[in-house]
């Protein structure tokens, strides 16, 4: 099986999803006797191309015309499908990022391929060929079968490991052929929240919802986030009063997420705030009412006053970093 | 402006989900269906824009006769009409060439979608439709304005925010903070009887794909309880037992 992955850089660095990514299409293709090749789009430094060797990759394609510095959707999945059809990719591998989710479905267009998002398996293929994804924004899983001869999967972030399976990795530069005209969107601004743990990718999370009582005291969350190295996050009603922007709204209207550690401060446990962060590895609940449903989908648990058990744990969290 | 809207039937988000006929099948047994969420905020959007401007707003649903009530919503909210594809949404790719079959020949200025459907979270349909019209497709986009065919927007990126400019026809996929939903009213509900609701029957297409089963996530085992006088050895705890941090 001939294996594409899209090994997304941003402003010339790759992230731990696309190494995520490259090291899932590196299983996939030993399993199958099939080729790992990764397509690059944008510019990145050779080395840093060659670094995805590492993770099982022995061939990159890289796409490095002036029209690609920037990203658009439209051009980005015209790159990787002529890469796709380059390589004779039965399996297109994309990372269920921002940028990932609005390249997938017009590469599946273009390539006729059949697609699945959110997917957190290995895909089966003694019969057939099946991959697991979450539905109902993680309450529930689905497995399901893809009957085109091409495929297009794009893999949740933090659900596979990153693993080293190092191959001597040969890169190409390749030309699609694109002309100014290809590009329709114009990017205008790019605001990137500096500094900050991206929420979608970030290993820990800690989060808080109604119980906080006003925006002013978000200084603990945010001082607990810093020294645990943990995005923050919110319930729904947060965000909607603008305690905190929106871009933090977990939930089943929110972004769904799913880390190793979710801490929850003050966040009753709606089914829908559930459904978001549900396939957490470890959740611990923090919430003063015993009854709070979220303490049933918990691993830990303080029944406490938020504004009491705070300082304890940051107390504590400063003197486990200083080790 | 002749703006689109795609329209998705889901459960309500306080549905408990079950499925029957040994996992392969959703139980809708007692369940609510709403407008997806994030339907609901491309519709209000839409409607916004036409206000302002002048033009008309589609509402288009790929649906059965039972999602007719959502459709019928859409037209209380205040699209101007509406249409059904008369097929079970098979998978994404199915429903997007169901769409695009209709929109090819309608001259639609800009196409909006949810930014996904709450119940299969997909967030493929802008994609795909964008792709099979040949015009750009703008997902997760949190503020629009249009002028002269010229549209300006911003939308969620990895860790931040892009503003962007693109030309109509286009398709943008609705993220939270673009509008917030209207509720429909007494008059707009009235208004909704009569207003031209079509049904098409569907283009031959066939899904490439099929949902095979569906699973639980397992159970959660007991939460352990720590006290809050002894709140700081949680940090060990992740640390050393669960191993997060
Ligand atoms: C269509 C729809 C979609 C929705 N989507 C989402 C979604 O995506 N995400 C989401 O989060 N919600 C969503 N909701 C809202 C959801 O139903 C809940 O209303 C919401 O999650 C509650 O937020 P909360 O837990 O912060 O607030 P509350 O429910 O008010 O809970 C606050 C909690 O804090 C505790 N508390 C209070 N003071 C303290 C203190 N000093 N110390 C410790 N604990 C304290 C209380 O005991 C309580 O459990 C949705 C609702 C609907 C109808």
């Amino acid at each position: 099986m001939n294996i594409l992955v899209f090994a997304e850089n941003t402003d010339g660095n790759f992230k731990k999803s696309t190494f995520e990514a490259v090291s899932y299409a590196a299983q996939i293709a030993k399993q199958n006797n099939g080729t790992c090749t990764a397509v690059s789009v944008g510019n990145i430094a050779d080395e840093k191309l060659t670094e995805l060797g590492k993770y099982g990759a022995t061939k990159v394609l890289s796409y490095k015309q002036e029209l690609l510095g920037k990203f658009a959707a439209e051009t980005y999945s015209k790159v990787i499908s002529h890469a796709a059809q380059n390589d004779n990719a039965e399996l297109v591998i994309i990372s269920n990022t921002y940028s990932g989710k609005s390249i997938a479905p017009r590469i599946a267009a273009r390539l006729k391929a059949g697609i699945v998002t959110g997917v957190i398996s290995i895909p089966q293929t003694e019969t057939g060929f099946k991959v697991r994804r979450t539905v109902f924004s993680g309450k529930s899983f689905a497995d399901i079968e893809m009957f085109t001869p091409v495929k297009v999967i794009a893999i949740t972030p933090n659900s596979f490991a990153v693993e080293e399976m190092p191959q001597t990795c040969i890169i190409t530069q390749l030309d699609a052929g694109l002309t100014n005209s290809d590009q329709v969107t114009r990017s205008v601004e790019i605001t990137r929240n500096s500094g900050k743990i991206v929420l979608t990718e970030a290993e820990v999370v800690i989060s808080a919802g109604r119980g906080m009582k006003g925006p002013e005291n978000w200084h603990m969350i945010e001082e607990l986030a810093d020294i645990l190295g943990a995005a923050t996050a919110c319930s729904k009603p947060v965000s909607d009063m603008d305690w905190r922007p929106h871009t933090e709204h977990v939930g089943q209207t929110g972004i769904t997420i799913k880390p190793n550690l979710y801490m929850a401060i003050g966040i009753s446990g709606a089914i829908q705030h559930l459904a978001g962060v549900s396939s957490s590895k470890v959740i611990v609940v923090i919430n003063k009412d015993a009854e709070a449903p979220f303490f049933k989908a918990a691993d830990y648990g303080i029944v406490g006053d938020a504004f009491e058990v705070l300082p304890k744990l940051i107390e504590a969290a400063k003197a486990f970093k200083r080790g | 402006m002749k703006v689109l809207v795609c329209i998705s039937n889901v459960p309500d988000t306080t549905t408990k989900v079950s499925f029957t006929e040994n996992n392969t099948k959703f139980n809708s047994q007692g369940v609510q269906f709403i407008i997806n969420p994030y339907d609901e905020l491309a519709l209000t959007k839409a409607l916004e824009l036409t206000e302002k401007q002048g033009g008309t707003v589609t509402a288009i649903n790929v649906g059965l006769a039972e999602t007719e009530p959502a459709v019928r919503k859409a037209l209380a909210i205040g699209a101007t009409d509406a249409v059904r594809i008369n097929a079970e949404p098979a998978d994404a790719y199915y429903v997007a060439e169901q769409i695009g079959a209709y929109a090819k020949n309608e001259n639609f200025d800009l196409i909006l979608t949810g930014r996904e459907s709450i119940d299969y979270n997909g967030g493929m349909v802008a994609g795909l439709l964008g792709e099979m019209l040949g015009i750009p497709s703008i997902n997760v986009i949190t503020s629009i304005e249009i002028e002269n065919g010229m549209a300006k927007l911003e939308r969620d990126i990895d860790g931040g925010r892009e503003k962007l400019e693109c030309k109509t026809p286009f398709v943008a996929s609705a993220q939270k903070d673009l509008t917030e939903p209207r509720i429909p009213n007494m008059r707009g509900i009235m208004a909704a009887r009569t207003k031209p609701l079509k049904v098409v029957e569907p283009t031959t297409a066939s899904a490439n794909s099929k949902i095979t089963g569906f699973e639980m996530p397992a159970a959660k085992g007991v939460c352990k309880m720590i006290s809050v006088d002894e709140a700081g050895s949680l940090i060990g705890i992740l640390h050393n037992e669960a191993k997060v941090i």
